[in-house]
């Protein structure tokens, strides 16, 4: 295993006020320096994305007095991922009067991780989801209510309180709106400069900060280098390295792997997330797939033929003959298992052969008791557009078939690795939402990706980046500093060379190769031998697609070939990253399932003695080796013990 | 499927453009109908020939980065249907399809079927939000809003913002778009105070980025993907009246 990574020092310090859990929070924002109203003005900071953290982010910033410029590649901030979000938000509310707390909330998604994510940083993240919903509401978000017209909440995979806020199967849309409209508020106020249609292609680093960004107009192929005093990453997950998943079709690595390749490490990148729900995967043209919202499983049922081969239509299949896998296996939380633990146990039962649909690789969610209990209408109300949709994609009517459902990657746990403060190993770099890889460990609940984001966008940032700027601001510079000048030269000679090759394969035929190998041997399931295998394909398609790609036209102008080209490129270093990380780490946690790890009924082992580690990864250079920092987790208020949830 | 396509290519917003044909031949009614455009690209790509240029992300219908008016239709001919949800199983073998982008002068061409709808942003900063600085919120159950109230508002809320009203409408007015975000938020109560001038300053800038007027057509409510209904430019006339008769301008 050396020949593939070496070590360095470990991370001592995160950060983390001392004291007991529950004030650390307040201690930090005691602590952190505050920066002057009058002087924010003179201070400004690059935010990089528009979803969920980075347009509560900037609009926040922008509130708070600082120069803000924000950038996305989309052409509005409003299309940016986070909208496409269905389920709901987490909040420790405890409406429901159903034993819900703070400390609860942090309870299950520590466990939830599967004892793999920082408890400081996840305390934090409970105490200020109450915030979020106020915040919300306040700005008009329209969250679903009941008759007395109070917010209705419904439960989620991995828990056992009802603490998911929703606005029907929207709710992303309807949150991502909310910031959206918060921000366009701050660009009118001048607060905010907005940059739509560029992608930020390089990191600035300045004397050791992070002071800039090298963005490529995608209309006209301009490459500039914008500068500010801090730099925020909020540019979402990586799960489009395994080319078909859930995110949108633009979604990419290329701004936190530049930084990575700039010096910030990048933190457990095996960690990612196969969501149960998605509809099966229908051909080789397939582009993307489409997720069905985990709520769904409050109500149907999974199930698949109990005997190997039995073709019937499914609603001739008897109740005798049907497995209802998940609630015979974990009938404590049944169908509400949370979604690695659904995940795996779909794979077991298609590799049995007992799957379903075509090529076998797919389960059934089935509707049929919950139509005849709540009736269709109750069950059109709260599901109807989830309907809608599948209905569209698969031309079957799910209020008369089951549904049927494989699991699919749908989300990052991992990312760049932050301290407390969410700043990352280069000063001056912060990294909120998706992008980041603090609070979900080796697993994410439903409903914690929206609370993750907007947590960090509009309350633990704009509070912690007051402490970095209060040292502001910092030495002015502009395109003739040499290292910014090294960063847009770098990008230009990148791209030039994309366009040269000239060679006969296209782009996506690299992504989609690249794709199956990562969903082949670093997916659902992984062993050592497969992942070595993985490592070797990557690189021989990573060394055959800088001599053989195709990219047409020119720099000057729009070409979506040449964006592709760029994001592609990142993809296959990150994947041998992913490989690398999810070899080394010969435990099975969370999503990351090692089969040689397992206990006798096939569930996930953890090897707490030798991995409750965070895995931080330094650059090794272009020809070098990465370099593992172990970051120790220790659980003080959590005791650490095998999942079960039986 | 064999189908015939006819799509407009034109190199950047100064080029003058044309409708070119291209002809597929193993198109299989599961695609897409933008992946039936990803496969043509490849084989566009691979010939050393520029591929399509058109916008789409999320291609679940709900981040409203596509469009593209598909025989003469804004996101083609199924009702309540982006144009990445649209599949080749709406169309027929032998099918002849024109694909143009959306066509209205405030969305600039800005190559093939790609646009510029930085407008629709403008006129939410003219006023389409509540002012709420983050951290200056009540408690949530602090303001109990009636089911019926939050429904309205949700259901105006789904706009897309993708455009395809205007698109649509001969007159090349945004009405709809602006009056799904006027409903969205009048008829919640923390969308009173700012009622009256959030309307008027939504139409100024909606008539200054070159959108034409209502005339009731309908054409709008029709193509919208989420369904939009039409009375919700009566909620903007209305509170365009309103604000107008308290004294607004």
């Amino acid at each position: 295993m050396t020949e593939l990574f070496t070590v360095g020092e470990p991370i001592a310090d995160t950060k983390a006020p001392a004291g007991p859990i529950s004030e650390q929070w307040d201690t930090r924002r005691f602590e952190a320096r505050l920066v002057n109203p009058a002087n924010r003005r003179k201070l400004s900071v690059i935010v990089v994305g528009t979803g969920l953290a980075g347009a509560s982010a900037a609009a926040t910033l922008g509130e708070a007095g600082y120069h803000v410029l924000n950038y996305c590649y989309q052409d509005s901030p409003r299309r940016a991922h986070s909208i496409a979000a269905q389920g709901g938000i987490n909040a420790a509310k405890n409406y429901r009067n159903d034993g819900d707390s703070i400390h609860r909330l942090f309870y299950d998604t520590v466990k939830g991780g599967d004892y793999r994510s920082r408890e400081s940083n996840v305390y934090r993240l409970s105490q200020v989801s109450v915030e979020i919903i106020d915040q919300c509401v306040a700005q008009g978000v329209p969250f679903a209510r009941e008759y007395g017209g109070l917010l209705d909440n419904r439960s989620f995979g991995g828990v056992q309180v009802s603490r998911t806020f929703y606005a029907r199967g929207q709710t992303g849309q309807q949150l991502l709106l909310g910031a959206y409209q918060a921000l366009e508020r701050q660009i009118a106020a001048g607060n905010v400069e907005t940059y739509t249609r560029h992608e930020m292609l390089e990191l600035v680093v300045v004397d050791d900060r992070a002071r800039g960004i090298v963005v490529r107009n995608m209309v006209t192929g301009e490459i500039s280098t914008h500068f500010a005093d801090a730099v925020v990453l909020a540019t979402g997950g990586y799960g489009n390295a395994y080319f078909l998943s859930t995110n949108a079709m633009g979604c990419n690595v290329t701004a936190t792997w530049r930084a990575h390749r700039k010096g910030a490490l990048f933190a457990n990148p095996c960690f990612t997330q196969i969501h149960p729900t998605c509809i099966p995967v229908s051909g080789e043209h397939q582009s993307k797939l489409t997720l069905m919202s985990e709520s769904l499983r409050n109500d149907g049922r999974i199930w698949v033929p109990k005997e190997l081969g039995d073709k019937r239509d499914p609603r001739e299949i008897p109740e005798e003959d049907r497995d209802y896998y998940l609630e015979r296996r974990y009938p404590a939380f049944g169908n509400l298992v949370p979604r690695d633990v659904a995940s795996r146990a779909a794979k077991e039962v298609c590799d049995e052969g007992r799957g379903v649909g075509p090529g076998g690789m797919g389960v059934y969610l089935d509707f049929a008791d919950a139509i005849r209990r709540m009736g269709r209408q109750a069950v059109k109300a709260k599901y109807g557009n989830l309907f809608d949709m599948y209905q569209k994609i698969t031309d079957e009517n799910p209020y008369e078939v089951p549904m049927r459902i494989f699991p699919a990657v749908h989300y990052t746990m991992g990312g760049l690795w932050v301290d407390y403060d969410l700043q990352a190993t280069i000063p001056g770099l912060f990294v909120i939402g998706e992008a980041n890889f603090s609070d979900h460990g080796a697993n994410r609940l439903g409903a914690s990706a929206l609370m993750q984001g907007l947590a960090d966008g509009y309350f633990v940032l704009p509070n912690t980046i007051n402490d970095y700027l209060a040292d502001g601001p910092f030495e002015e510079v502009d395109e003739s500093n040499p290292q910014a000048a090294a960063a847009q030269e770098a990008v230009q000679q990148r791209i030039d060379k994309l366009l040269s090759i000239n060679g006969n394969r296209t782009v996506d035929s690299f992504h989609r190769e690249l794709g199956k190998i990562l969903w082949e041997y670093c997916g659902m399931e992984r062993n050592a031998e497969g992942l070595k295998k993985a490592i070797g394909l990557i690189r021989d398609l990573r060394a055959e697609f800088w001599t053989s790609v195709k990219v047409t036209g020119e720099n000057e102008e729009l070409n979506q070939t040449l964006e592709r080209a760029g994001r592609v490129a990142d993809f296959f270093e990150l994947g041998e990253l992913m490989c690398i990380d999810a070899l080394h780490r010969n435990e099975s946690c969370g999503g990351h399932f090692r089969s040689e790890s397992q206990t006798e009924d096939h569930e996930a082992l953890r090897d707490d003695e030798n991995y409750a580690y965070v895995a931080a990864w330094g650059w090794g250079g272009e020809d070098g080796k990465p370099i593992l920092h172990k970051e120790d987790l220790e659980y003080d208020y959590v005791e650490m013990k095998q999942r079960s949830y039986k | 499927m064999k189908i015939t396509l006819r799509v407009w290519r034109q190199k950047n917003s100064d080029a003058k453009g044309q409708m070119v044909s291209y002809q597929l031949d193993d198109i299989s009614p599961d695609m897409s109908f933008l992946e039936m455009l990803d496969v043509l690209n490849e084989r566009l790509t691979l010939d050393g020939e520029d591929p399509i240029a058109f916008d789409s992300d999320c291609r679940e219908g709900i981040c409203g980065a596509c469009g593209l008016v598909i025989n003469g239709l804004a996101h083609g001919p199924e009702g309540l249907t982006t144009t990445c949800q649209l599949q080749m199983r709406s169309f027929n073998d032998g099918d002849v399809i024109e694909v143009e982008p959306w066509r209205a002068q405030p969305f600039t061409v800005l190559k093939d079927l790609v646009v510029e709808r930085s407008s629709f942003d403008r006129i939410i900063q003219a006023g389409g939000y509540i002012t709420a600085p983050t951290g200056t919120a009540p408690e949530a159950h602090a303001t109990p809003v009636a089911k019926t109230d939050a429904d309205r508002a949700f259901d105006a809320a789904t706009c897309i913002g993708c455009g395809a009203c205007v698109a649509a409408c001969p007159n090349g007015s945004a009405s709809l778009f602006l009056g799904a975000k006027i409903t969205h938020l009048a008829s919640l109560p923390q969308g009173q105070p700012e009622r009256d001038e959030r309307a008027l300053n939504m139409l100024h800038q909606h008539d200054e980025e070159g959108f034409g007027g209502c005339t009731q057509i309908g054409e709008c409510t029709a193509v919208c993907p989420v369904g939009i209904p039409l009375d919700m430019i009566s909620q903007l006339n209305h509170d365009v009246l309103g604000a107008l008769s308290r004294g607004g301008n």
